[in-house]
């Protein structure tokens, strides 16, 4: 049983056809790319799975359960994290604060224990530090985890977006163009990173432009153009597909 | 120099009663960017059912030991509480709506339920102000030959006890730090797995409940109660949060002391008829040169 099914889904806002029957399975542990030239609906499928967006038409079925219409907060609490193309944290948060914030669904303390500070709460926010600072090392900000996140440098706010991400011990990560404005260097130690994430079992989809990051990082790829799937196999496959060059390069396939 | 420190007491008094006012406010604002002008008349409720407690319990004159404490207790809960649920009630019936409506449109609702409140309360308690138990003795205590009395201990001690487990809860607990998640970035904050309606509903019972605590406390203070006391109170803690910086915790705390302070001082020197002029001339100048508020900018972390 795939982790993640989408059934052909539709997203249409007003007459664009953002997303045009769009199916896609990943299988739990896998690595897999979507790619596609700007405007091809990459994001509006993320925008999908996570619930920002109810899918105009189709399904969405997560480890078995059916999340194409339940609130975004209920989708990341079974268990799919992300981060975004446009840096999103709570920039007048601490690091730490970022990453105890993305633990949020899976601690246990309600309303009453957090007025009342009983000691089963109190246990809980201890245990809750110690795990975001665990993050925050695996990333390898430990050294700036007291700063607020809008005066970290840019690669390590979205070191920071990661960390968070993997705090809600998501089983599904996305990453929105994770390598974005990164120079090779670090899309290097990037790609070590997000190896690293899948051996600690959470699959990962992401968006990327860096065909080399892509072809070298994804087991399997997605094509989306215009809004439709138009080529989905291993990086070997997707290269050799003639509609897959034609979107890239504009020239008719031969 | 007894009158300026008797004086700068009453101010600090009446200050952490603003104060206490000023956190809903600002933590209101903080999260959905409302200014909830019903909240003043939250705070009038708070006295309209400390006093009811207090009359059901039967206490009606100054009280001693036990009876002080739990009689004293219930009404201080009690009317946290049920100021915390009618804050609730407040923001599901008539904002959650308009939440993602032109900014005018919660801001007429919030002047609309606060006629509501006021002819709910005119029509409870009558027109006229009510007397409200005198239920503390009173002793003074004489500090450097100013006498201080328990009333102005209770009060003061009570706001600052309250000030401060509103810090510990916002910045070391769960539905804390979610709030401050919310008011930085609602949609990432969503996909962290927080429901947001939830913790906007959270920061509506903790406002409101601190409303209804200042509520309790000017009872006591003042021994009087009107259905019309939050309008004016109201506006001057909406000062006290614009001053501090609104969105700002201890911004609307800072305020608060100064408002209350400047009030009294004003009364003292200029007379009762000026002390108004004075708080609100404050008020325009901080919009004037300093719109963000004292601590708007340097500690800019909203609720």
């Amino acid at each position: 049983m795939p982790l993640l099914e989408l059934d052909a889904v539709t997203k249409t806002f007003g007459t664009l056809v953002a997303a045009n029957g769009v199916s896609l399975r990943i299988d739990s542990g896998a690595i897999v790319a979507m790619i596609g030239p700007n405007g091809a609906g990459k994001s509006t499928i993320f925008n999908a799975i996570t619930g920002i967006y109810a899918p105009t038409a189709g399904r969405i079925v997560f480890d078995g359960k059916r999340i194409d219409r339940e609130p975004t907060y209920r989708i990341a609490a079974a268990g799919i994290a992300r981060t975004f193309q446009n840096i999103r944290l709570f920039s007048f948060m601490s690091a730490l604060d970022n990453v105890m914030v993305g633990e949020h669904a899976r601690l246990r303390a309600r309303l009453w224990d957090s007025l009342l500070h009983t000691p089963a709460q109190r246990a809980e926010e201890r245990e809750t530090r110690e795990r975001a600072r665990e993050l925050l090392a695996f990333v390898g900000l430990e050294r700036l985890s007291e700063r607020y996140a809008r005066n970290l440098p840019y690669g390590s706010q979205r070191h920071l977006e990661i960390a968070r991400a993997l705090a809600s011990s998501p089983k599904l990560l996305l990453l929105d163009e994770p390598a974005a404005g990164m120079n090779p260097r670090e899309k290097h130690d990037l790609v070590a990173l997000i190896r690293a994430i899948r051996d600690r079992g959470v699959t990962v989809l992401l968006i990327e432009h860096d065909m080399g990051l892509v072809m070298e990082l994804a087991e399997r790829i997605t094509v989306l153009d215009h809004g439709e799937r138009i080529a989905e196999g291993t990086p070997a496959e997707v290269r050799r597909d003639p509609h897959v060059i034609e979107a890239y390069l504009g020239a008719p396939a031969p | 120099m007894h009158e300026f420190l008797a004086q700068l007491i009453n101010g600090i008094s009446l200050g952490s009663i603003y104060a206490l006012i000023a956190l809903g406010y600002t933590m209101v604002y903080g999260i959905i960017g409302l200014i909830n002008f019903a909240h003043g008349d939250v705070y009038t409720l708070g006295s309209f059912f400390s006093l009811a407690i207090l009359g059901l319990l039967g206490a009606t004159g100054e009280l001693h030991g036990p009876a002080l404490v739990i009689d004293a207790g219930l009404a201080l809960f009690g009317a946290a509480l049920l100021c915390g649920i009618a804050g609730v009630l407040i923001e599901r019936l008539a904002y959650r709506r308009l939440r993602n409506a032109p900014r005018l449109a919660p801001l007429i609702t919030a002047i609309g339920v606060s006629f509501i409140l006021e002819n709910a309360m005119q029509v409870w308690k009558g027109p006229s102000p009510v007397p409200f138990p005198a239920i503390l003795p009173n002793p003074a205590v004489t500090v450097a030959g100013v006498a201080i009395s328990l009333q102005q201990f209770v009060v003061v001690g009570l706001a600052i006890a309250t000030m401060l487990a509103l810090q510990l809860f916002v910045h070391g607990t769960r539905v804390g730090r979610a709030m401050r998640a919310t008011a930085q970035d609602r949609d990432a904050a969503q996909l962290m797995g927080i429901d947001i309606n939830k913790t906007i509903a959270i920061t509506f019972l903790i406002g409101s409940a601190l409303a209804g605590v200042a509520g309790f406390v000017s009872g006591v203070y003042y021994q009087s109660t009107w259905f019309f006391n939050g309008f004016g109170a109201g506006l001057k803690a909406f000062t006290a949060a614009v001053l501090g910086g609104i969105g700002n915790l201890a911004g609307a705390m800072l305020g608060g002391f100064l408002i209350g302070i400047v009030e009294s001082f004003a009364t003292w020197l200029l007379g009762g008829q000026w002390s108004n002029v004075a708080v609100f001339a404050i008020l325009i100048l901080a919009l004037v040169f300093r719109p963000s508020g004292l601590l708007g900018e340097t500690l800019p972390e909203k609720v």
